[in-house]
């Protein structure tokens, strides 16, 4: 197997909003070894239909057997591996800073202002940021203020759709994503 | 009409031409078992175990060609299916299985046999479904039906809560051809991503194909269980006949290429003849058709075939590069896929090549003695003396490779084998759903002294139904193939596999109500099959072989495939 290419890969997967459909599609990931690095769920415009973003660390070869036996569960409806260049992902973390002073306070909302970063909560001692976007961004702040202490840190996991005009559904799906036209069960 | 969820279940097993269930009764499935009095026509074979049950319903659904189903109740109920399950996953077996779960007022609270089998069940069934709702039973049940026989076959577990099959609704009765218009199914079919018809076969993907066949000097073709359950036999001969390419049959291919033919080269793999794996390892093209490269056939993927350009032909597109990494893919249904192949194709001629691939041996010769049978005289002699057609089920370790070696098939669901998931235990179960399903065929079980331990509790169901199964035993008093792996890798420490120990097997078929007989010649052997053949009951043939007869050849695990350890 060729296993030179081994990078994060984001899969969106649209399944029916049933009991037992996530942890049929996460098993496949730990039955092959893959440990998710981020997962959001939740529903899409159609109340019935969910919206998986998952992402791994794989290679070509075997995110591509993934996504096939991910295709045969009968409850999935479409899996598409995003490419990078082609989608937008985002994340929302939410953190807590330790803020024992109105000096530190002051520092951190200064990092916020910079950052675009929202404070959606502040205590005597604590304020509570808001961050929307991709690693690069979140980590760069999660670095800054992880000097004055980080009492708390949450992440939604990563959500991505593609620029422009693809969509996941069917009708803008090219002949190679189905090999033939509709997968068997 | 307004009819009970166990009423609906029933209706549904009408609907799809059901007469034969395989079950064990219990307290949350009472209801069903109550409602089944009244539906006569559905005959249910009550086994001793549910592992007998789940194994009969894939021996039915396997020999049959038709959707196996098996009934059985909460908790043990249903772990006990488990082993039956994982058997016709592994083998693509098509078997509803419908368990009864606690109601759903006791859902969740360790209930008495309450178990989460639909949880347990995920990773070995196609699709499982819990119905807590009694009006989305029938639908459930259509959909259950057609993921288990469509595509790639598989078993489906429809769970059932205790209060659903007590629960009433309106039901009306739909032919199968209506199903897929209403309910669970018409949803699935309105999406695009599911299909439950037949894929259409590329035919750009075919006429590559026959470009590579034209362009091949030395082609090879490998008959994969694919090409059985698809019985796609006729189509498959004549393909080997246009391609004049030798034809290695895999432990689940047998019967899917007539054994008789002089173009096989016998089974392939791990236990493959030596025509068979030299075959592959010196072809130019290498035509794959219905098989997913397991590790018993692809023992070492880096190496295998590696001179020849390799082709899967399957309806899976998961099973496309998974184990081996093919240069050409065909998705689609066996049959299909080989008629529009056949339907392109010139004869060719290869006859230098088949020469060289059949300068090497087919088939292993033994050492005689005359105390004990050598394998291929009980095949031989099984062959010679049992009709034709006799259908052939198996358990699991060295007699399940010499009947697969030595027997000659000639159609499939002839052999009934656990290939995938290497089930000791479940020939006897399977052997009652074939004779079930096949009741004008002889059905012969095939065993070892340590399979047949496991699971002859089933005897009794044999015996109370009156099925004239004949059960030969290859005894050894050892686990002969653990042995055999001893006895080559593991420098003869014989770890916990002699089995000197009770019962006596031609005993234990006289406390069941059947016939039995210890045999050492080949003359015995004819006698007491001949005695089987005639009695009308269900015989129990212990034949003596040596306990260091091995399975040959033999290829060690991971190593590539003319590695041979033993010849």
């Amino acid at each position: 197997m060729n296993d030179t290419n081994i990078k994060r890969r984001s899969l969106s997967v649209l399944v029916d909003n049933e009991a037992g459909v996530l942890s049929q599609v996460s098993r496949l990931f730990s039955r092959k070894g893959y440990n998710i690095e981020s997962l959001a769920v939740g529903t899409t415009d159609d109340a019935e239909v969910s919206r998986i973003t998952i992402e791994v660390v794989a290679t070509d070869q075997r995110i591509e057997l993934v996504c096939n036996q991910l295709r045969k569960l009968l409850p999935v409806h479409s899996v598409k591996l995003l490419d990078e260049d082609e989608s937008i992902r985002r994340e929302l973390v939410l953190i807590k800073v330790s803020t024992p002073t109105t000096e530190i306070c002051n520092r951190v909302i200064q990092v916020a202002n910079i950052f675009r970063a929202a404070t959606i909560d502040v205590s005597a001692t604590t304020i509570t940021l808001a961050l929307i976007g991709e690693e690069s961004k979140t980590n760069a702040i999660v670095d800054l203020v992880s000097e004055f202490g980080i009492l708390e840190l949450v992440r939604t996991g990563m959500v991505a759709i593609e620029r422009g005009t693809k969509t996941i559904y069917d009708q803008t799906k090219e002949r190679g994503e189905f090999d033939y036209g509709k997968n068997v069960l | 009409m307004e009819l009970t969820g166990a009423q609906i279940v029933l209706e549904c097993l009408r609907e799809q031409q059901v007469d034969t269930i395989f079950g064990y009764p219990g307290g949350t499935i009472l209801d069903v078992y109550d409602a089944l009095v009244d539906y006569p026509d559905l005959h249910h074979y009550l086994t001793a175990h549910e592992q007998g049950a789940s194994h009969a319903a894939d021996g039915y659904a396997r020999s049959t060609g038709k959707v196996g189903v098996c009934f059985a109740t909460s908790g043990p109920g249903s772990t006990n299916l488990t082993t039956g399950i994982a058997t016709a996953y592994l083998d693509s077996s098509p078997v509803v299985f419908v368990t009864c779960n606690v109601g759903e007022h006791l859902m969740g609270k360790d209930a008495f046999q309450e178990v989460d089998i639909t949880g347990i069940t995920m990773p070995i069934t196609k699709w499982n479904y819990l119905v807590t709702d009694v009006t989305q039973l029938a639908s459930v049940m259509r959909e259950a039906f057609a993921v288990a026989r469509t595509g790639r076959p598989g078993p489906v577990l429809v769970d059932i809560a205790k209060n659903v099959t007590g629960a009433t609704c309106d039901y009306e009765p739909l032919p199968v051809s209506e199903h897929f218009s209403q309910g669970r199914l018409a949803k699935v079919m309105a999406r695009a991503s599911h299909n439950f018809a037949e894929p259409e076969v590329d035919n750009d993907d075919v006429d590559c194909l026959v470009e590579m066949i034209k362009g091949a000097n030395k082609p090879m073709l490998v008959c994969g269980g694919g090409v059985v359950r698809s019985r796609a036999q006729e189509e498959f001969e004549r393909f080997a006949t246009l391609v004049d390419a030798p034809v290695a049959i895999t432990l689940m291919g047998a019967g899917g290429f007539r054994g008789r033919n002089p173009l096989t080269t016998g089974m392939i793999g791990m236990h493959g003849s030596q025509a068979s794996n030299m075959g592959v390892d010196n072809c130019d093209l290498l035509i794959v058709v219905g098989c997913r490269f397991s590790d018993r056939i692809a023992l070492n993927p880096e190496t295998f075939a590696s001179q020849a350009s390799i082709v899967q032909i399957d309806i899976d597109r998961s099973e496309i590069n998974k184990n081996v990494i093919v240069d050409h893919h065909i998705i689609g249904d066996a049959k299909d896929v080989l008629a529009k192949l056949n339907d392109r194709l010139e004869p060719q001629s290869h006859e230098e090549w088949k020469e060289f691939v059949f300068s090497y041996p087919v088939e292993t010769e033994y050492e005689k003695s005359s105390e004990t049978l050598t394998p291929k005289q009980i095949s031989d002699t099984i062959a010679r003396i049992c009709p034709q057609d006799t259908i052939v089920s198996t358990d699991v370790g060295q007699h399940q490779i010499w009947v697969a070696q030595h027997f000659h098939y000639d159609y499939p669901g002839q052999l009934i084998t656990s290939g995938g998931f290497g089930t000791m235990g479940f020939g006897l179960g399977a052997a009652i759903g074939s004779k079930v399903g096949n009741p004008d065929k002889c059905v012969v079980h095939i065993t070892g002294d340590g399979s047949f331990r496991m699971n002859c509790n089933e005897l009794a169901t044999e015996s109370y139904y009156e099925l004239p199964i004949i059960t030969v035993v290859y005894n050894n008093s050892v686990l002969g193939m653990v042995r055999q792996w001893q006895n080559l890798i593991y420098k003869k420490r014989f770890s916990q596999t002699t089995l000197d120990r009770a019962p006596d097997f031609v005993k234990l078929a006289d406390a069941y109500g059947l016939s039995g007989r210890r045999v050492t010649t080949v003359a015995e052997l004819e006698q007491a099959l001949k005695e089987a053949l005639e009695c009308g009951h269900g015989y129990v043939i212990d034949c003596a072989i040596q306990e260091d007869e091995m399975v040959r050849p033999m290829v060690p695990n991971g190593q590539d495939i003319t590695n041979f350890l033993a010849v």
